[in-house]
């Protein structure tokens, strides 16, 4: 719960930018296991402070969790670090359990996959008027994307199974981007992947996705400023 | 036991489906090797994939696939972390340390790999024959990549104490990095020095030799840098 009183020896510090949505599942994750933390937002279109330059000096991005002051990079490295620091937290592991090694190589493999969304997502808007090809390419990489996707998901309620586990909180920020990306790239999440698409509703309806997750039409207004910044049509 | 019925036993077959050059399938067979497990080996033709590779990585269709008890696991770092769990105890070497934080540092190093010195070797190995500036920016990218894990190593090894990344033994970041010297190697012998120079970063620089000395490097980091220039050369034809 963000801003709730902590033991300075234990203090969670989230380095974020609110419309990451590799900050959000650091969001929702530790909302999940009902860690106390404090957000603090970073200026990216800015400066950047010094506590987030010195925090990742190697990348100066977010999110950067900072656990008694000591700074953990890399969103998924985040998750996994969240589960094994804190075992007796209240919320579930986002990892199946250590007896089943194989099952936590499928869900680690997933949620590395979901990343694919956000990269042929961001270079569909990225592209110019022009760039015909090259927008097939990545329209086509999209949809196969979420077309493995979902049949991974299959019939399950979440990729976890019963459980909303690691796959479920690395995928579901890329939701309110993806009515953009059908946008630009002219296809349909409804029609390449339905079980995703209902699977993005059920997950909608947890508090802490609700909580973390800006609405599509925020999120369009930002891909349209970012398209301004770098000058593309 | 624990897990039984869960998925493979320990004692299943273990097959590695790769190609022998390639910096992610390396770290797999010396991780297999290191927790004392014997295993089938199968060289695949990139161009011309078995039906079983096919079948085992439907998604990327990549190497390394590692088989085990007829299930199949996908992606070099995934594929260490599996090893490292079910093949864990005290006689047998840890790939992760068993500190949360300290496991999350190894996370991010291998994640820094697998992005910087990844996209430098891509270009290395993939824009040789234009062997332009783009090229170039390659042998700059490496050296630029090496220079930060020059201070990871710095960090990871107390100052350079400790002989790896990992401390006393072969860990988990070493294993990720090891990966590339063959092609490292190659890349010294196009432009004439080590791609870990000695001068730039010496302590890497140590790190590789210690690296490519250990027992369980032994054959399976290329150290011919003619045979890996000549499979350069092959796969750059059939790119043609």
């Amino acid at each position: 719960m963000a801003g709730e009183q902590q033991q300075p020896e234990t203090e969670l510090v989230l380095l974020d930018f609110w419309v990451s949505p590799f900050g959000q599942r650091c969001r929702i994750a530790l909302a999940e296991k009902g860690l106390p933390y404090e957000y603090s937002e970073q200026d990216l279109l800015g400066a950047k402070s010094d506590l987030l330059l010195r925090s990742n000096p190697v990348h100066k991005k977010v999110p950067v969790l900072l656990h008694a002051g000591r700074p953990v990079c890399e969103s998924l490295a985040i998750l996994a670090y969240l589960d094994e620091a804190f075992p007796d937290a209240a919320g579930p592991a986002l990892l199946p359990s250590a007896a089943d090694p194989y099952a936590r190589a499928r869900a680690r493999f997933w949620a590395a996959y979901s990343d694919r969304v956000y990269e042929a997502g961001t270079r569909l808007w990225k592209l110019k008027g022009g760039e015909a090809r090259a927008k097939l390419q990545a329209r086509a990489e999209i949809v196969e994307v979420l077309g493995n996707l979902d049949a991974e998901l299959g019939e399950k309620e979440f990729f976890g199974g019963e459980v909303f586990g690691l796959v479920d909180v690395a995928l579901v920020p890329f939701v309110p981007w993806l009515p953009s990306y059908e946008r630009y790239g002219e296809f349909s999440v409804e029609e390449t992947a339905p079980r995703l698409a209902a699977w993005a509703r059920r997950c909608a309806e947890r508090e802490s996705v609700a909580r973390s997750l800006h609405p599509p039409e925020k999120v369009d207004e930002f891909i349209t400023l970012l398209k301004k910044v770098y000058g593309i049509e | 036991m624990a897990g039984a019925g869960a998925g493979a036993a320990a004692s299943d077959e273990l097959k590695v489906l790769g190609v022998w050059p390639s910096p992610f399938v390396i770290p797999v067979r010396i991780a297999l090797t290191m927790k004392g497990l014997s295993y089938e080996y199968v060289e695949e033709d990139l161009y011309n994939k078995s039906a079983l590779l096919v079948g085992s990585n439907p998604v990327q269709k990549k190497v390394p696939v590692l088989l085990h008890g007829g299930r199949a696991i996908n992606e070099s770092q995934i594929i260490l972390q599996y090893i490292d769990e079910l093949w864990a105890g005290t006689s047998l070497p840890a790939l992760l340390p068993s500190d949360p934080y300290e496991r999350a540092m190894a996370r991010f190093w291998a994640a820094y790999i697998d992005d910087k010195v990844r996209a430098a070797w891509v270009v290395l190995v993939f824009r040789y024959n234009n062997k332009d500036e783009w090229w170039a920016e390659g042998v700059a990218r490496a050296g630029e990549a090496l220079d930060t894990l020059e201070g990871a190593f710095r960090d990871c090894s107390s100052e350079g104490k400790k002989p790896f990344f990992g401390g006393d033994g072969i860990g988990f970041v070493d294993l990720v990095l090891g990966g590339y010297l063959g092609w490292f190697g190659a890349v010294g012998k196009i432009i004439g020095r080590r791609l870990i120079d000695p001068a730039r970063t010496p302590l890497l620089a140590a790190w590789e030799d210690r690296f490519r000395a250990a027992d369980v490097a032994k054959g399976v980091v290329p150290d011919d840098v003619d045979k890996v220039l000549a499979y350069q050369q092959a796969l750059l034809a059939r790119l043609q």
